[in-house]
């Protein structure tokens, strides 16, 4: 069987203490923390960071690519294409896998079936960004997070054994139109519609592995609460199996088993066996065996939940997250200009004058530098630069972010001249020759779609070369 | 190139006072403009053959019935020009050119923007029209500031740099009848300011104000037929210079300065015989819009050496009593911006002080006058030199 050549992984910069949510709504507050996606990041962005993080720059192998989440950015208009697209893929299947918890492990399994049918590479990326009604557990408990695995023929994390199940079982759930994530009785939820299920899936995958539960050295499964994992594993007699990102990043949905799975082989040795397993209407479980060779990321799961700033409030996440009325600035956009500008927008390809050298952005056809006519390279420009000025703008706020709002021109590595709004910073940090990376985000929703493209953030490898 | 040197000559002006003119409208304004104008040239308004009226923002219309309907002279030429912030003199420019083509006696060039009617604070924003996906929003401030930041990288300047030169236009404005802000302001006002931009704080900026400002333009000997027969004002030169709307692209780019500028007064400069800026003009308007432009101003139109912007102010050069007064009227700092109306509000400015009229700021018996109104990202500049014939 096909097995995972590389992963990657994207936690959001920012952390909520959960004592925060427990004082602001005067409710008892869940140990620890969880991850909240910046305001103007969504599951997609966060899924195309896991991406870029799994594959790198070279997608030229991928044939397919699944992108699973309960929280699509559109109901109409699917976010694999753009995936593909910021990877540069253009003769790609894609696939969304939306509405429930369990997309995640079945657009693995739908990768496996792709490579097996003949895709040299298949992409599974899943991401989360659920809506937890404000003052509820779910509140505390949800977290915000993407996973992305690339799927080969002869990846060599080797699935060994595979298994699925259906069943109609209401919770938890979101009608179309419902602002937040709905559950109704918690002991029914985790008894019946999650423990039930995944012992069931869990057990026919080890049998089709062929091998007993004490061989599974690691437990990678999304479950609704830390406890609930804790009981399922020992019922399926796992020993040691615990998972922390409960308390440092929360319940992080579709994306919860992936990112679990990442972390597993961060963590593990080659040679060990992996149980992945999630539930929704039923359950998936893979069973795994890590072998030697496979491409680890730059930015591990244990870097990212490391790599944190807490938010300053509870009204910073209710910006983030929109959840109190605001008047949205009208900023213009065309369907049409981003369709053509894509190849600038997405995969962020510029110029190169073959006249003078010039790297410019964003594409002309006659050069900036010395007038030149035609005579340009398409150049993917690479995501790293310095600041050669900036301001904080109090002005023109940013869709998705308070005043003031640090906009920046950037000299990028290897070429090109580009102006971007700053993130994932305060903004007195922001500083003429500051190092940055780019990352895609949601700059704003012109004529009501969602124009997204990169910001500049400052650069996370920096801190960790002093 | 016969150029435009001592061809055309300036009959007579009038503005507005630029302020927040609730009770007005963009009509009104630019009537009252053109009426002074007319009265201060000696003229009747049917004697002007052809306008050109600078306005930027679109809901006043696209169109030469700006200015037609304003003055309800209508079966007559007349041109709405837009060049950014520098939109009025280069509508003044075109109204020069006619005459010096011998195609006019009489023209008006004219500009107004009624800000206040726009339904927003600060400038609105003009992107109505789509703007590319890779393209970031920013405010007019931003992208001034951004020169700042550079400058505050580069060259160790300052927010008192800054705050120097709003103090010393609003010390001028003070004095100005027809300037929006009439009051002085002291360093510690300036710096403890809310920001705008960092590091463009409230007294950086110019205010959101209207107005609207009219030049009457004729050939010089009609110029000695009417009320200024004994003192109208020549056109010495202009320039225009363009370049290109998106610096912050530019890998040539060094914001410290604007080429615009630099261009436009090597234009101006050089049809005017001018090779010692510094010495030989008396007094410049400039476009202040920021206090970061005004420094980066005296050094791209040569009145000092690159670098040398914050010192030539902080030594009270550019100051009233200075050896070269710049925005003795108090420039945009006092008067605001209503776009379309600088550009004409400046000739009017250096032609009253050119005729020794200049109540309250006139400064002492200049030869040369120079105007410069900016626009854009510091993108298209026009710079005029004003003398007596």
């Amino acid at each position: 069987m096909a097995g995972i050549a590389a992963w990657g992984t994207t936690i959001p910069l920012w952390r909520l203490d959960r004592a925060m949510l427990g004082a602001a709504w005067d409710t008892p507050s869940l140990p620890g923390e969880r991850a909240v996606a910046a305001g103007d990041q969504d599951s997609l962005t966060l899924g195309v960071e896991a991406a870029l993080a799994c594959v790198g720059n070279d997608a030229s192998s991928v044939d397919a690519v699944f992108f699973a989440t309960t929280t699509p950015p559109y109901a109409e208009k699917h976010g694999a294409a753009t995936i593909a697209a910021v990877l540069d893929r253009h003769d790609v299947r894609t696939t969304d896998i939306t509405g429930t918890l369990r997309a995640g492990t079945q657009a693995l399994r739908a990768a496996l079936d792709a490579v097996a049918a003949g895709a040299r590479a298949a992409l599974v990326v899943a991401a989360d960004v659920r809506p937890a009604e404000p003052s509820t557990a779910a509140e505390q408990l949800f977290g915000d997070a993407a996973g992305a695995l690339l799927v080969t023929r002869d990846g060599p994390v080797e699935v060994t054994g595979t298994a699925s199940l259906a069943e109609d079982f209401t919770g938890p759930w979101r009608r179309t139109g419902d602002a937040f994530v709905q559950s109704f009785d918690a002991k029914s939820e985790t008894e019946y519609g999650y423990a039930r299920a995944v012992e069931e899936a869990a057990t026919a995958a080890l049998a089709d592995a062929g091998i007993d539960p004490d061989a599974i050295a690691r437990f990678a499964a999304y479950a609704p609460d830390p406890r609930t994992y804790a009981t399922t594993a020992k019922r399926l007699g796992i020993a040691g199996a615990r998972d922390t990102l409960f308390t440092t990043v929360g319940n992080l949905g579709a994306a919860h088993a992936l990112v679990s799975l990442a972390r597993a082989l961060e963590e593990g040795n080659p040679g060990e066996h992996l149980l992945v397993a999630a539930s929704g209407e039923g359950a998936d479980a893979l069973v795994l065996r890590i072998g030697a060779g496979a491409r680890a990321p730059a930015f591990t799961v244990a870097r990212q939940i490391g790599d944190k700033r807490m938010l300053p409030s509870y009204e910073r996440y209710v910006r983030f997250r929109k959840l109190m009325p605001w008047t949205d600035p009208i900023v213009p956009g065309s369907t049409i200009r981003y369709w053509r500008d894509r190849a600038q927008a997405l995969p962020l390809y510029g110029v190169r004058c073959t006249a003078c050298g010039v790297v410019q952005f964003p594409a002309n056809r006659a050069c900036i530098a010395c007038s030149t006519a035609d005579k340009m390279d398409r150049i993917k420009l690479q995501r790293t630069g310095e600041v050669f000025t900036f301001t904080l703008d109090h002005l023109i706020a940013g869709e998705y972010l308070e005043t003031p709002v640090p906009r920046a021109v950037v000299d990028l590595d290897g070429g090109g001249r580009i102006f971007m709004e700053c993130t994932d910073c305060e903004p007195s940090e922001v500083a003429v020759g500051m190092q940055v990376e780019l990352t895609f985000r949601l700059m704003h929703e012109a004529a009501g779609f969602r124009n997204y493209y990169w910001k500049a953030r400052p650069r996370r490898d920096a801190g960790h070369q002093g | 190139m016969p150029g435009i040197k001592d061809r055309v000559a300036v009959a007579g002006v009038g503005a507005t006072r630029f302020t927040e003119h609730y009770e007005k409208d963009q009509e009104d304004l630019l009537l009252e403009a053109v009426e002074e104008a007319v009265g201060d040239a000696g003229i009747e308004r049917k004697d002007i053959q052809a306008m050109w009226v600078g306005v930027y923002y679109r809901f006043t219309g696209l169109s030469g019935t700006t200015v037609a309907d304003a003055t309800r002279l209508y079966g007559i030429p007349a041109t709405r020009v837009e060049n950014y912030c520098a939109s009025g003199m280069d509508a003044f420019r075109n109204a020069c050119f006619a005459v010096a083509a011998g195609v006019y006696d009489i023209v008006l060039a004219c500009g107004v923007e009624k800000i206040t009617d726009q339904g927003s604070r600060g400038l609105p924003n003009v992107l109505r029209d789509s703007i590319p996906p890779f393209m970031p929003p920013a405010s007019a401030p931003a992208l001034f500031a951004m020169a700042a930041s550079r400058c505050f990288a580069q060259r160790g300047w300052t927010r008192e740099d800054l705050a120097r030169v709003a103090v010393k236009n609003h010390a001028n404005g003070a004095k100005h009848p027809k300037a929006h802000f009439r009051r002085e302001i002291t360093m510690e006002t300036a710096i403890e300011a809310p920001m705008i931009a960092w590091p463009l704080g409230r007294f950086d900026s110019c205010a959101v104000s209207d107005g609207a400002a009219a030049v009457i333009i004729t050939r010089p000997e009609i110029a000695k037929t009417l009320n200024h027969k004994d003192d109208y004002v020549m056109v010495k030169a202009n320039g225009l210079a363009v370049t290109s709307a998106h610096p912050m692209y530019d890998p040539g780019f060094d914001y410290q300065g604007f080429p615009a500028t630099r261009f436009a007064a090597a234009q101006a400069y050089e049809e005017a015989g001018i090779t010692e800026p510094a010495r030989q003009i008396s007094l410049a308007e400039v476009h202040d819009c920021f206090t970061i432009t005004e420094l980066l101003n005296y050094e791209d139109l040569g009145f000092c050496a690159p670098g040398e912007g914050a010192a030539f102010c902080e030594d009270g050069r550019a100051s009233a009593d200075g050896d070269l007064p710049v925005n003795p009227s108090g420039g945009l700092k006092s008067f605001g911006h209503p776009i379309g109306a600088t550009g004409c509000r400046m000739i009017g400015e250096v032609t009253r002080q050119l005729q020794g009229r200049a109540e309250g700021v006139q400064v002492r018996d200049p030869e040369l006058g120079l105007a410069h109104n900016l626009g854009g990202p510091g993108a298209v500049c026009s710079v005029t030199i004003l003398g007596r014939d």
